[in-house]
């Protein structure tokens, strides 16, 4: 059995990554329930998120400017992609939906491969973020707890603008009746854009924020999408909350099961997963009759 | 409506996946076309640099395709997770003739493709609680998991990220003779023939009566559902069925290679099979193995040429992303429109040979049924459901006798059409219970209701709008003949005894004999509304529930339709009908009761009814009030 404070300290661990990848899955699932398109390229999002943030990082030595590039050009991405292919699957069949965003984060993952090459490479710690934090008997890595901080933070900003402005208001009684509010005047097609983008960019900034703590490689991509799907059908599609809670979730499984056995963490995920869609087969948070 | 359900609505508009065509005239010509196509490869296609092992892979592609083609392209389900099947299959295989000491290869083939349909059975069985989004997410990340344990836990005996090396060469014996299929033709030549079986397999899956009821999930799973098929038992059966072929597939992969590369689990290798299945064109069988040999043979191209052989993966998965957008149908679909004609799913082999005159002899069947006298045909005690603070159906009791045409009436919100939802076991009620013929039904479900003789038509057309009137009525005929469930997947259309002369039947009651081969989407409303009541007809129901009927008609279709209704009636079933045309309500029906604010207001004849001041306070308002 393994000590206590190990045990803290990858429940910490875990909820870190699970905070980041709350992120990426709200982005997930506010993109799906506002448009009804599940975005397959949104892991890939993250991957441009996490690789212009570093050269930017490296090439200014700011990681301050770095978050902020990645993240705008997240979102200028997000946006073209809207605008050029995604707005035309709006009324295609969901599984046309899949294949053509899928096609697009296999494009944009190859695109990276092109320009930075397919080797890993690993982002230095900002010299903000060196150094250890002592909790009780715990040591900790500085970064983590700050990375804990800024994802709780941009999950919080996220939640403020989807649920307490004009904007969020028009895109939740768009998500109910998008015709509806076109008649009341309201050009929900811009407001859709709008979610598109803030989709993207918190995906991007996620890329960013993690990317001292994870190595990069194109394929990165795919596996945290793999991640923040599990997180969505835990958490239940569509559900802000459902986010939060199945990213938590999915962190603490990963980081804890992995002191037992690394090679098991990603089973045990898995079938914590089976569990949830035998027992709630929309997720815990999940609203009957919103998928 | 949820909005997955309406984009498969509107997927089925844009595309027929059944054959309405002439195909019936050669039944055999796919094939024939496949026989001619696979014995001629060898000479044609090495011309443009495809060589045996080339074509190999594109056979052993083309086969995991075409389990797949039956459950993406026919039944709608879009699987991220068939590399597990594929993979399973092929190291069990590989295992089995290396370390198992298994001398043959039938032997493990067959084991090693079992194993992958067990793993279809309990994969399956999670996965498709959900649907749609839910379920392809769910497989992607069911085909990690066995990814990870193929790589982790189970490395001992997988290889891990070693494969198993040395599957020796196949060795083909007839008793008598026996001889090594060494690399090169003869390896092509096993292999064809083992994709020629699964063609002819898959063929004869897609025109069977379980091939049909297929059809009918992807078109509209929640009317599949109601009209009698256990739609859960066909998505899974189906869902085995693509394991099967995966795990086979991917034993054939390791004999090929003589090595079972531990890359078949990967995440690339269901999508490789999704973006291939695409290119060729879904719900054509052909589509996955002209896919395959595009995607294997463009790698193979772009491999030589220097500057490009980096970017491969980018080249195909751009070219993927425009197809997608500008060939939706892929390369067969397109071919197909072009020739306006299918080469894919044909139902049509009862087309035109039982035509008209025979038809109207055999009057449509009705489900038998015991009337205890003093018994009502259906019952409902205290049936109450709350949506949260909401009671929209409050306690309502309510009889209707063995025969008769009974009313359901009341002003707007009445909450008819949830009580209407409960009888027929369509949503679960809060409280209360129903009872059909004085058995207690309350938990069964719309299918099992339907298996019993109770079928409701819609408020909104439920119509399978691609499909012919023909075949739309083929389905509820089909799960009256079969039942809830067969897996009879291996038997022609026609071998469903009396079905063609059950849909003559209901296509003559529904007054729609001369449209029978006339596409959904190409009726008038009246029609479709017509065909909506022939489809809860069709199911041989003794107890129909008819929800607006007369919704949105003409006066001339209104009259229409109340004759025809009379008609039904005088069949011998019991009716109920929800209405606000009140002067055909008081026509047609014996006893009317009505609905207000959810609860039960008052019950009478038509002309009771007429006179109630109740009645009256409830549809206009109580004057004294204002």
């Amino acid at each position: 059995m393994p000590s206590l404070p190990l045990l803290l300290s990858q429940v910490f661990n875990g909820l870190a990554y699970g905070s980041v990848l709350a992120l990426i899955a709200a982005g997930l699932t506010v993109i799906y329930g506002t448009l009804g398109v599940i975005n397959f390229a949104h892991g890939a999002l993250f991957l441009v998120g996490a690789y212009v943030g570093s050269t930017v990082f490296a090439a200014t030595d700011s990681f301050v400017l770095a978050i902020a590039a990645g993240a705008l050009f997240t979102v200028v991405v997000g946006v073209v992609f809207e605008r050029l292919i995604v707005r035309r699957f709006y009324n295609r069949p969901a599984e046309d939906q899949i294949l053509v965003t899928f096609g697009a984060a296999i494009v944009i993952a190859e695109l990276i491969r092109a320009i930075y090459g397919g080797i890993a490479k690993s982002v230095p710690t900002p010299p903000w973020g060196q150094g250890v934090v002592s909790i009780g008997s715990l040591i900790y890595p500085l970064y983590r707890v700050e990375a804990l901080g800024v994802a709780v933070a941009a999950l919080a900003i996220l939640y403020f603008v989807l649920y307490h402005t004009r904007l969020g208001l028009v895109v939740r009684a768009g998500i109910e009746d998008s015709l509806m509010v076109n008649l009341l005047g309201i050009n929900v097609q811009r407001a859709f854009l709008a979610v598109f983008g803030v989709g993207a960019m918190a995906a991007g900034f996620a890329g960013v924020v993690d990317s001292p703590i994870l190595s990069l490689d194109p394929d990165m991509g795919m596996r945290i999408l793999i991640d923040s799907f599990v997180v969505v059908v835990i958490g239940g599609i569509g559900s802000f909350p459902g986010a939060v809670l199945g990213g938590l979730i999915t962190g603490v499984i990963l980081s804890v099961t992995s002191v037992f056995d690394p090679q098991f963490s990603q089973v045990v995920l898995f079938a914590v997963m089976a569990l949830v869609l035998l027992l709630r087969p929309r997720g815990l948070m999940g609203v009957e009759g919103r998928a | 409506m949820s909005r997955l359900a309406a984009e498969v609505v509107k997927e089925q508009r844009s595309s027929s996946r059944l054959g309405r065509g002439r195909v019936g005239a050669l039944p055999y010509l796919p094939e024939i076309l496949v026989a001619i196509g696979l014995a001629i490869a060898p000479v044609v296609l090495p011309m443009v640099g495809a060589g045996p092992d080339l074509l190999g892979r594109v056979l052993i592609w083309g086969l995991f395709g075409l389990g797949f083609d039956l459950l993406f392209g026919y039944t709608g389900l879009l699987s991220f997770g068939q590399a597990a099947f594929f993979g399973t299959g092929g190291i069990v295989a590989a295992w089995l003739l290396t370390a198992g000491g298994f001398l043959s290869i039938l032997p493990a083939l067959l084991v090693g493709t079992a194993v992958a349909g067990v793993l279809g059975v309990v994969i399956g069985y999670v996965a498709l609680r959900s649907s749609g989004i839910y379920f392809a997410m769910s497989t992607l990340a069911f085909g990690e998991m066995i990814f990870f344990l193929e790589n982790g836990p189970l490395r001992d005996w997988t290889g891990g990220e070693n494969g198993i090396a040395g599957v020796p060469m196949p060795m083909v014996s007839f008793g008598f003779v026996s001889f090594d299929v060494t690399h090169g033709w003869p390896m092509y030549a096993m292999l064809a023939a083992f994709f020629f079986i699964g063609f002819v397999i898959a063929r004869r899956i897609v025109r069977s009566p379980f091939g049909a009821v297929l059809v009918a999930i992807r078109g509209n799973p929640t009317r599949a559902a109601a009209l009698g098929h256990h739609i859960q038992h066909y998505k899974l059966a189906v869902f085995v069925i693509a394991a099967l072929y995966a795990g086979l597939a991917g034993g054939l992969l390791g004999l090929l290679q003589n090595y079972m590369p531990p890359d078949a689990f990967t995440i690339d290798t269901s999508a490789q099979l999704l973006i291939q299945t695409v290119i060729g064109g879904v719900g054509t069988l052909f589509g996955p193995l002209i896919g395959a040999g595009v995607w294997l043979w463009l790698f193979d191209v772009l491999q030589q040429v220097p500057m490009v052989a980096d970017y491969w993966k980018l080249i195909l998965g751009l070219i993927f992303v425009i197809l997608v957008v500008v060939l939706p149908r892929g390369i067969c679909g397109g071919l197909a429109a072009l020739w306006r004609r299918r080469v894919s799913l044909t139902l049509d082999s009862t087309t035109s040979r039982a035509a008209g005159q025979s038809a109207a002899a055999t009057p449509l069947t009705i489900v038998p049924f015991v009337a205890k006298s003093g018994v009502p045909a259906l019952e409902a005690r205290g049936l109450t459901k709350r949506y949260g603070g909401l009671t929209a159906v409050d306690g309502i009791n309510f009889t209707v006798a063995e025969g008769e045409l009974r009313g359901l009436i009341g002003p707007n919100g009445a909450g008819k059409s949830t009580f209407f939802k409960m009888l027929a076991g369509e949503i679960p009620s809060t409280a209360g219970e129903v009872y059909l013929r004085g058995e207690r039904v309350t938990k069964l479900g719309a299918t099992t209701l339907c298996q019993r003789g109770l079928s409701k038509s819609y408020q909104v057309n439920q119509l399978f709008d691609t499909l012919t009137v023909r075949q739309n009525l083929m389905m509820p005929v089909l799960a009256r003949s079969r039942g809830r469930f067969r897996l009879d997947f291996l038997r022609g259309l026609r071998s469903v005894r009396g079905a063609d002369a059950q849909i003559e039947a209901a296509m003559a009651l529904v007054e729609l004999t001369h449209r029978a081969d006339t596409p959904v989407n190409e009726l008038a409303y009246g029609e479709k509304r017509r065909l909506e009541i022939g489809l809860a007809l069709a199911t041989g129901a003794n107890i129909l529930l008819l929800d607006e009927p007369l919704a949105g008609m003409s006066p001339e279709e209104r009259a229409h339709t109340v004759a025809l209704l009379k008609n039904i009636h005088k069949g011998g079933r019991t009716m109920v009908i929800v209405e606000h045309d009140m002067d055909a309500m008081f026509e047609l029906a014996q006893n009317i009761t009505v609905l207000s604010e959810g609860r039960k207001l008052v019950v009478g004849t038509p002309e009771e009814i007429q006179c109630d001041p109740a009645v009256q306070k409830a549809y206009l308002g109580d004057p004294e009030e204002q």
